[in-house]
């Protein structure tokens, strides 16, 4: 996995992500969640957003199975139960036994430099 | 609007290991001239992407050497193209230049990128980089997701996507230039490898090297051309992106770009009977037909496996060519092969097994970067004038 290229608007999110921490960014204005994080709110062009702590949890909205990758990989969006939704991929899974809908949890997978990259991961 | 396509070319080479990228942006150039019957000369307009490589439009048009008093070289990937004609088009209607030429080329295969998954390239400085490519973002996982999403909503099939590819190499056989010039199967489609799924090999376009180009003109110069008069009754463009986080991947910006076309051009869905959808994958023309009104959204996998496709049996030849499918998709941007091919239609230019009898209108519609992602979609209507 390659590693993000934090910039001075995203460190914050990588630094708690690498103490555990997943952060999203919400709109104080107009309450609205967002992804991926911005300082300006994408819908109300507020630049009062915050970063929350996200659940982790969320459902699988599709996702696509690399097989021929080296190694094979699951390409996927999950929807946040904080409402968007973030392009991610499903580890520790059988990729022919996922589902479109299916609850998952946030688990955090080492980059290749070592950044805490959110994951996500069937529950149960 | 009062402009036309008065030049239509299309590089016949697929592999070109032995010519310069100019080389061949020049080419194309030559064959559109020949092919409407005007001299460099005439030329006042240039439109180009990022394969011309230089900054925007500059080193090429030096290269080619042209006197020019109009630029344009809006970057949509794939769907750059039909975005210049209607550019075009709109400069033509502002007395901005007469005669516009619009140029593609590329070598994937001879620089090595025709094998495996492309990835994007793409730069750490956009926004989005941090969030997908540590992910392993790719085109085809992205169209994979796209699909997926289509056969969980919509009880869309591999057999339905199958069909696409189908049609496709059914017009491919009667192309003599196409890569893939032989019909498959349903089955064979099927039994091909699973690349990325639920998306086989089969369902994948191919990387070609090539090119090709378009000049569209004012009308009193169309009117002193002996080329039939193809006019420009209607065009859309739209940018669609991922709306902070919630959006439907199985919609695409053909529900915007196709709308603002068929309002301009006055005409429905129902009046047209050829199409050049944009084949990066079969589930690309799906999103299409359902997107630009061809059938409800959702209905696509039936509509192609009803056969709705096929030049002389369907509703809606698609893709006569052989699409990106099986013909051709030079420089992995597909939206100048549609419009040629539109074009060919609507002058009746087609090959004969796959000439649309009167093909009074022609749509082509192109979907530039990638759905799922961010993309634009582009659509032009084109009527033949009697």
């Amino acid at each position: 996995m390659i590693d993000p290229t934090p910039t001075p608007e995203t460190e914050a999110f990588w630094k708690a992500a690498a103490e555990g921490t997943f952060l999203i960014k919400r709109c104080r204005t107009c309450g609205k969640a967002h992804w991926y994080p911005r300082t300006v709110c994408p819908f109300c062009v507020s630049s009062e957003t915050e970063w929350i702590t996200g659940s982790g949890r969320g459902s699988l909205y599709s996702f696509s199975y690399m097989r021929k990758a080296t190694p094979p990989f699951v390409m996927a969006y999950v929807t946040l139960e904080e409402g968007p939704t973030m392009m991610t991929n499903i580890v520790d899974c059988d990729p022919q036994e996922l589902r479109i809908g299916q609850a998952v949890k946030l688990i955090f997978k080492p980059s290749e430099g070592g950044f805490a990259v959110p994951c996500f991961s069937p529950v149960g | 609007m009062t402009a036309y396509i008065a030049g239509a070319y299309e590089l016949p080479i697929r592999h070109a290991p032995d010519q310069s990228l100019a080389q061949l942006q020049a080419q194309a150039m030559l064959g559109a001239l020949a092919d409407a019957g005007l001299e460099k000369s005439d030329i006042d307009g240039f439109f180009c992407g990022p394969d011309a490589p230089g900054t925007g439009p500059l080193s090429i048009a030096d290269y080619l050497n042209l006197k020019l008093r109009h630029v344009d070289t809006t970057n949509t990937s794939g769907s750059s193209y039909p975005i210049h004609v209607a550019h075009a088009a709109q400069a033509i209607a502002a007395g901005k230049c007469n005669v516009a030429l619009i140029t593609l080329a590329g070598r994937p295969r001879s620089e090595g990128r025709a094998k495996g998954a492309l990835v994007r390239r793409d730069s750490p400085d956009q926004p989005d980089f941090q969030w997908e490519h540590p992910f392993g973002l790719a085109v085809i996982n992205v169209y994979g997701m796209v699909a997926m999403r289509h056969m969980y909503k919509y009880g869309t099939t591999p057999e339905q996507l199958a069909w696409v590819k189908v049609a496709a190499s059914r017009h491919a056989q009667h192309n003599p230039l196409a890569l893939l010039p032989t019909p498959v199967t349903v089955e064979e489609v099927l039994a091909s490898p699973l690349v990325c799924d639920p998306l086989h090999r089969l369902d994948c376009c191919v990387v070609t090297d090539g090119g090709g180009a378009l000049l569209v003109v004012r009308k009193e110069i169309a009117q002193s051309l002996k080329r039939p008069r193809i006019k420009i009754i209607g065009t859309g463009e739209a940018p669609e992106g991922q709306n902070g986080g919630y959006f439907e991947i199985t919609d695409s910006g053909a529900r915007r770009s196709g709308r603002m076309a068929f309002e301009q051009a006055g005409i429905t869905p129902a009046d047209v009977h050829y199409a050049s959808l944009y084949d990066s994958f079969t589930i690309t023309v799906l999103v299409q037909l359902e997107d630009l009104g061809f059938c409800p959204k959702g209905e696509a996998g039936r509509f192609a496996m009803e056969q709705s496709l096929i030049a002389g049996q369907g509703r809606l030849a698609v893709n006569t060519d052989g699409g990106g499918l099986c013909n051709n998709h030079p420089g992995n941007r597909g939206g100048m092969t549609k419009m040629i091919e539109a074009v060919r239609q609507a002058r009746g230019e087609a090959h004969p097994a796959v000439q649309v009898p009167d093909c009074q209108f022609a749509l082509a519609n192109a979907i530039g970067g990638q759905l799922a992602v961010r993309h634009a979609s582009a659509t032009v209507i084109l009527e033949r004038e009697s």
